[in-house]
């Protein structure tokens, strides 16, 4: 056991010199940086659409590249495709287990995915013209919390077994198992030039991983509890985080360390999924006392609320065109809001 | 106070921080100076104490916090759905109606988060008084409850009905009106914590979670791998603040005009004004683009290579330059690298007849160390096999075409031709706001002519009715 002690205590001496590193190349803050930003006005969000249609509560929702049809899932068992302009149910793919906790638009829109409880990852084909399963990605000793899809042929998911996988969509085996958390992995984002990702997971901390050799290249600590919600800042330079531990924080890639926190004493959930505008200049995160705050990314402070539902907010999206912001809740509805 | 949970791992976790926030207001509530004035509230024969009305809660709400009645009943409709008020008359159905319909506040004993969770062996006593009282007439699910406990915890059944017989007896024993106020509170309770089915459960917070699974064991490999991990983190290139920090400011300046949530955009969001010729003025086949699309081919050269018409554009520009081949041959190392895995040999072997092999009919220049490497890992190819290839044709196209092009006659044509859509006066008349068509019907095509200086839709600052003020 003395061994092992000694290879905690190196580890961790080795984590204070990287601390110390970090600070060296720490020589300003986003405060001074961003002080001569006009500050963002005050973002007041009118609810333009609600969409009724799920039985119980929404758990994920996804965007199609397309800006109008976009994917929810709820454990009424159900997958909704909507015409969000519209309002129309587009297709409704019922699913195996109900205890679903995450879907996915492939970037093509011929595929989405879901999953959650059952360990498993079904992709299902939309375009047949009844609509398929493709294949169930079951190789996850733990819960689906998140799946990306990088194209038809892959798919990236994240899992309560503290891994994530990257899968062939022809094989439905796994390609890559991505290793290093050692709390249950709750959300992945993929980088806007897709070789790589990010994941955050109950250990409080967020992973920067190379798709193609499946290492982890770089660790980003500061929350103190699960990082439920993650996202690449639209210049793939930076990543935002939403915490179990009230806050959202901003961590850049180069500089290896978190440059600003959106914060407020009088906030006292936590976040559970967050999205930003196309410019980046807005955080959206959705809360767990039923509100998405607005956060100004430059000035950390809040500049706006959205507040209609009766649960809380489970999931956030914003569409590639930037149009508006969807929020799904554990109310079963979702609205669209800008 | 909220619920704390214990899980799996022994960690205490904080559930439903919202009940906390609840509670700090129902507190406010019922202060005996500046809360609700309750009043005694007449049931049948009986009267209940310290009751107040649904417009009592709302008229609050809205004085208090400077809300919007919609708030102040949207807010209402929380605190009885969460079990912190209950409804006197209608008792099964919780909801909050701005009348003069009554309400009392539920007893602390009674809050979901002092008596979490909800227990068993009490559901149980208080289903078998029910069953007692109404002699067996339970509706249909308590009936299917009260069996499956029956069944489940069967070996204290006698327990449940000796304290089930028990609080009946001492119950008959008190006031009319505290019996009556006692047995709401209890029903409130269990409308709250066990909801009949087909409604929604508003105890649930999601499946367990671990901060320390047990998957992954805390030894000698996993320090030692800790270790490694550390070691090329602190070697790392860190880049310094300013640097980065000055880039976030650049990027969303540079994209603020794009971003149609600070800016707006033309001719109109088509959320707002429902007229889609925003997503046909965008579309990929159009004829003409618009300025703002064309201006982002110049921010950097991934934004031109992901705008399909961008990738056309440019490809013209290289056929002019005799080097389009530089751009097929990266558009085909990308389907390698994102198609299909059992095509890859295949597609691998065109791109090598097509434009490595000596000889080939779009032969790519690249430096002889690259194709050296490149050649060798073709005997055994893989989704990554070009990628160094293909990383080399990107960055010269990147550093000299890519340039040229934007200061080319070819890009600035297009951009002095590339329109700035019209704005789309949002329907002044309400009657209109409803309608949602494909094309602006003639109707509001004339309307459109029409000058109101308020009617500004591009701007998405709004004034809206559901913002909530600091709780």
């Amino acid at each position: 056991m003395g061994e092992m002690e000694q290879m905690k205590k190196e580890a961790e001496a080795l984590k204070t010199q990287i601390e110390a590193a970090r600070k060296a190349a720490c020589d300003t803050d986003m405060a001074s940086a961003a002080s001569g930003v006009a500050p963002a006005p005050r973002v007041q969000l009118k609810t333009r659409r609600t969409l009724k249609g799920h039985l119980a509560k929404i758990y994920a929702m996804h965007w199609s590249t397309d800006n109008k049809l976009m994917v929810s899932a709820s454990q009424d068992g159900k997958l909704l495709i909507w015409d969000s302009h519209s309002g129309n149910k587009v297709n409704a793919v019922p699913l195996k287990s109900s205890w679903v906790m995450t879907c996915a638009y492939a970037p093509s829109g011929n595929l989405v995915a879901s999953g959650g409880l059952d360990n498993m990852c079904t992709v299902y084909n939309l375009k047949t013209p009844v609509i398929k399963t493709v294949k169930e990605l079951d190789a996850h000793t733990g819960y689906l919390s998140c799946a990306r899809f990088l194209s038809d042929t892959e798919i990236l998911t994240s899992s309560g077994d503290t891994t994530c996988a990257l899968w062939d969509l022809e094989t439905g085996k796994q390609k890559t198992v991505f290793l290093n958390h050692v709390g249950d992995c709750m959300c992945l984002a993929l980088s806007p030039d897709m070789n790589s990702f990010v994941s955050g997971a109950c250990d409080s901390l967020a992973k920067l991983w190379d798709i193609r050799d499946g290492q982890c290249k770089q660790t980003f600590q500061g929350h103190t509890s699960d990082i439920n919600a993650i996202s690449f800042y639209p210049s793939g330079n930076a990543i935002i985080t939403g915490s179990d531990d009230c806050t959202c924080k901003m961590y850049d890639l180069r500089a290896d360390q978190e440059v600003i926190g959106y914060q407020d004493a009088a906030l006292n959930s936590g976040v559970t999924s967050l999205a930003l505008s196309v410019s980046g200049r807005l955080v959206f995160a959705g809360y767990d006392d039923f509100n998405c705050n607005i956060w100004d990314s430059l000035k950390g402070e809040k500049v706006g609320v959205l507040s209609g539902h009766d649960n809380r907010v489970s999931c956030t999206g914003v569409p590639v065109d930037g149009m508006c912001v969807c929020t799904g809740s554990w109310d079963s509805f979702l609205k669209i809001w800008n | 106070m909220t619920i704390n949970t214990l899980s799996q791992d022994g960690v205490q976790r904080q559930q439903m921080p919202c009940l906390t926030k609840m509670e700090r207001m129902i507190i406010s509530m019922q202060d005996p100076d500046m809360g609700i004035k309750l009043r005694n509230q007449r049931l049948l024969i009986t009267v209940i104490p310290h009751a107040m009305t649904g417009i009592d809660i709302v008229e609050w709400l809205i004085k208090k916090f400077s809300i919007s009645d919609e708030e102040a009943l949207h807010i209402g409709q929380l605190f009885v759905k969460y079990g912190y008020i209950y409804p006197l008359k209608e008792p099964r159905n919780l909801i909050l109606k701005a009348d003069d319909s009554p309400y009392r506040f539920q007893t602390p004993y009674y809050w979901m988060s002092t008596r979490w969770p909800a227990s068993e062996l009490d559901y149980a006593i208080y289903l078998a008084k029910k069953n007692i009282r109404k002699q067996g007439e339970l509706i249909e699910y308590e009936k299917e409850c009260y069996n499956a406990l029956h069944k489940r915890i069967n070996h204290t059944w006698d327990f449940v009905v000796m304290q089930a017989r028990e609080q009946l007896r001492a119950s008959k024993q008190r006031r009319k009106a505290d019996r009556i106020v006692l047995e709401c509170q209890e029903q409130a309770y269990w409308l709250v914590t066990r909801p009949p089915p087909g409604t929604l459960d508003n105890i649930d917070y999601g499946p367990e979670r671990r901060t320390m699974n047990t998957r992954v064991q805390l030894n000698a490999e996993f320090y030692k791998k800790e270790i490694e991990h550390n070691r090329i983190s602190l070697a790392r290139n860190r880049v310094k603040s300013s640097i980065c920090l000055e880039s976030y400011v650049k990027y969303c300046e540079q994209y603020q005009p794009h971003d149609p949530i600070m800016q707006g955009c033309l001719p109109s969001n088509p959320w707002i004004t429902d007229d889609i010729m925003f997503w046909n003025m965008n579309s990929e086949a159009v004829a003409v683009p618009t300025k703002l699309r064309v201006e982002c081919w110049s921010f950097s050269f991934m934004e031109l290579l992901n705008d399909p018409m961008g990738r056309k554009e440019f490809l013209t520009y290289l056929e002019k330059e005799f080097s389009a081949e530089n751009l097929c041959f990266w558009q085909a190392c990308e389907d390698v690298r994102h198609g299909e895995t059992s095509k890859i040999p295949e597609k691998v072997d065109e791109v090598y007849k097509q434009f490595l092999s000596p000889g080939a009919s779009r032969w790519v220049n690249i430096d002889s160390k690259t194709m050296e490497k490149t050649l060798e890992g073709l005997k055994h190819p893989h989704r990554f096999v070009l990628d160094d290839a293909q990383m080399h044709i990107y960055f010269l196209m990147k550093k000299d075409s890519y340039p040229r092009y934007l200061k080319s006659e070819l890009y600035k044509n297009l951009l002095a031709r590339a329109i700035v859509p019209q704005e789309t006066k949002k329907s002044v008349f309400p009657f209109m706001r409803r309608q949602r068509h494909s094309s602006p019907s003639p109707a509001l095509a004339t309307q459109t002519g029409e000058d109101d200086g308020k009617a500004k839709n591009s701007n998405s600052v709004k004034s809206n009715s559901g913002t909530a003020s600091r709780l």
